[in-house]
């Protein structure tokens, strides 16, 4: 997990941010989760969607509390629950493509057109070890090393910030988030933004300029950390996954890069399903509590619950949890209208269902929850391809299609497992895998047979 | 929609292939020219073979899939026909096909440049391009064919997929001589598309009916 670290220094020192896969679960059928990766700054990214009111739904211990909570709806029938699974997963994998597309291809695009992030301006401070030697051990060995101090970096991070969820440093968690998030909207927007006139020569003046960045930057805080229509707040998060990004293939050294990213997938890996992992830790603390985590660093395909979003105050918070939590099943039977006839299975108390229609209306549509830190290194992967592979478009494409798959792969692991998994591990071993392999492997078939203009 | 499956399978096969491609090359004599063009004529031949490999175990594991779906439904039956299915199938491998064939032309005819001036055909660009279209719609038809075939295991239906797409891929070794080539790929994919139209269960009286009714 990379953590926001707010330097105020040059660009140099960016600010990290990775979240973790979550997805949103839906109380009857145990969490529908996906793995949780560091939450950057401090909070906990794991947006979980609690919002169901904080019914204690989801989340690894889901099924067993559940159980306990509300009524088991497992006892009639398995199949009904698996399809709906199955249909909500199908569904799931639809509303995730297209943001983790869109942010590719805003990368991608970038990359390829603007000259700026694919030339060499130095090397972030945490990787210290240049990779401009001579030999090829010694470059590997550099880049060994730059990871090693990435990956404890980022540790450390992840345990601070799970150490102050702990014990309820909420202030100090949302200022450093909040802090992170205007260093992102306003001055890598700035830096983005005169790359791209540069790039194009348009000439801009300046009190255009800072009229553009401070509406954008604004409009972006209130919806991340606020409340906002749904799509603002994913175009907004898809945007800033998307410089995250690129501060990383414009100050990460070459080699570097790839091992980093794989270091990355196998930390995220243990994080999430080690029982003393961090981002465990942190999922499981926030489940006990039952309260909304900080949403700015996940980013939610369904509907956010806007209620309650900002403050995690449990007290206001306690009778709506304990309504939703009964009308669960309401909401769910709500949510899936072919399923009319689990409703007589479902024994939520009657004096329930006048609060239920209301809540409902509320209540956000349950999705699966990616954390933003899954955007950024699906994108890093990709724009990696994009700027150095000699094969170019083909790499590139065969890089997309491979980390959709995982991802694809990784949902579909989620629907049978039913508890927050990491997202990362399968997606890029496949992008590692076919980058390198189509690099050296196909491009020289591919371009042999292009020459000839011959069609396999 | 099991769109990236299917490209994913296209991709692990031109892998293999360019795997096995590559390994003969590194093995073999590399200034010999005739050489390396056979070798050239092997990587392609095998090439194909190992696409109409994957598309069969693609068609295997969408059977399971299928049952496997039909078996959790309400009415038993599945949601998605495996007509639907062979379409996609083939629609997707198509278009993985003819972008991974196309993406890069394309991106290079943007580019400061002249077509054919080191005595190659000018028409690069529009041959390619009307063989990628060609390459697409025949992908498409041959998962069609191919589906239904495996379905009804009427398997020299099958092998005369297999026939057709090496026979394409071997048309296309007689570029530049384009009257040669072009034209028969289009006569063959004119005809995949009667005998995928057919296979589907289309007919004459459909086609009426679909012009009448608007």
């Amino acid at each position: 997990m990379i953590t926001f670290m707010n330097n105020s220094d040059s660009e140099e020192e960016p600010c990290n941010e990775r979240t973790s896969l979550m997805s949103a679960e839906s109380p009857p059928v145990p969490s529908y989760q996906d793995g949780l990766q560091a939450s950057e700054a401090g909070e906990a990214q794991a947006h979980r969607r609690r919002a169901g009111g904080g019914c204690n739904p989801n989340n690894p211990a889901g099924g067993e509390r559940s159980d306990s909570g509300v009524p088991v709806r497992e006892s009639t029938s398995d199949n009904e629950e698996e399809e709906l699974t199955l249909k909500y997963g199908a569904k799931h994998v639809i509303m995730l493509f297209v943001p983790v597309t869109l942010c590719m291809i805003v990368v991608v695009a970038t990359i390829k057109s603007v000259r700026f992030y694919t030339e060499k301006n130095g090397q972030l401070i945490y990787t210290p070890f240049s990779e401009d030697t001579p030999s090829v051990g010694q470059r590997l060995l550099n880049s060994v090393l730059n990871t090693l101090i990435m990956i404890s970096v980022i540790v450390l991070m992840t345990v601070f910030l799970v150490l102050l969820y702990k014990y309820r440093c909420y202030k100090f968690i949302h200022g450093w988030l909040i802090l992170s998030s205007l260093m992102l909207l306003f001055l890598f927007t700035y830096i983005y933004l005169g790359e791209v006139l540069k790039t194009y020569n348009v000439a801009m003046d300046y009190p255009t300029l800072f009229l553009v960045i401070w509406n954008f930057g604004a409009v972006g805080m209130i919806c991340i950390h606020w409340k906002g229509p749904l799509q603002l707040q994913q175009a907004y998060l898809i945007m800033i996954s998307a410089l995250m990004a690129l501060v990383f293939i414009k100050y990460l050294p070459e080699w570097s890069a790839w091992v980093i990213l794989g270091a990355i997938s196998i930390y995220d890996l243990m994080a999430v399903l080690c029982p003393k992992g961090p981002l465990r830790m942190l999922v499981e603390t926030a489940q006990e509590r039952n309260e909304p985590i900080f949403p700015a660093l996940i980013y939610s395909s369904a509907m956010i619950w806007t209620v309650g979003m900002a403050k995690p105050d449990t007290a206001s918070r306690g009778p709506r949890q304990q309504r939703w939590d009964a009308a669960e099943d309401g909401r769910r039977n709500h949510r899936s209208p072919s399923h009319a006839d689990s409703q007589p299975s479902e024994t939520s108390p009657g004096p329930a269902r006048p609060i239920t229609s209301v809540e409902e209306l509320e209540e956000e549509e349950r999705g699966v929850k990616l954390g933003l830190g899954d955007f950024i290194f699906y994108s890093v992967l990709v724009g990696k391809a994009a700027a150095t592979a000699s094969g170019d478009w083909n790499t590139t494409l065969a890089c997309f299609v491979a980390i959709l798959i995982g991802l694809c792969l990784t949902l579909l692991l989620l629907a049978v497992f039913k508890k927050a998994l990491p997202a990362l591990p399968i997606s890029i071993t496949f992008g590692l895998v076919f980058y390198f392999s189509t690099d050296n492997l196909v491009r020289p078939f591919m371009d042999t047979l292009a020459s000839h203009q011959l069609y396999i | 929609v099991p769109l990236f499956p299917r490209a994913f399978f296209w991709l692990v096969s031109l892998l293999l292939a360019s795997l096995i491609w590559f390994i003969s090359v590194h093995l073999s004599d590399r200034e010999d020219a005739r050489l390396q063009y056979g070798l050239l004529i092997f990587g392609a031949a095998v090439s194909v073979l190992l696409q109409e490999a994957f598309r069969f175990a693609y068609f295997k594991l969408l059977k399971k899939a299928d049952e496997g779906l039909a078996l959790i439904s309400e009415d038993g039956r599945s949601p998605i026909s495996l007509r639907q299915m062979a379409y996609v199938s083939g629609l997707s491998f198509g278009i993985i096909s003819g972008v991974f064939s196309v993406i890069n032309i394309l991106a290079d005819s943007i580019g400061p440049g002249v077509v054919g001036i080191h005595g190659d055909s000018p028409y690069y660009f529009i041959t390619s391009a009307f063989l990628t279209m060609a390459l697409v719609l025949l992908h498409t038809f041959w998962g069609v064919i191919f589906f239904d075939a495996c379905e009804r295991r009427r398997y020299w239906r099958l092998g005369l997929v297999v026939a057709t797409h090496l026979l394409t891929s071997g048309l296309t070794f007689l570029n530049p001589w384009y009257e040669a080539s072009l034209v028969p790929i289009f006569i063959i994919t004119f005809l995949m598309g009667l005998w995928a139209f057919i296979t589907a269960g289309g007919s004459f009286r459909n086609i009426l009916k679909c012009l009448s009714c608007k």
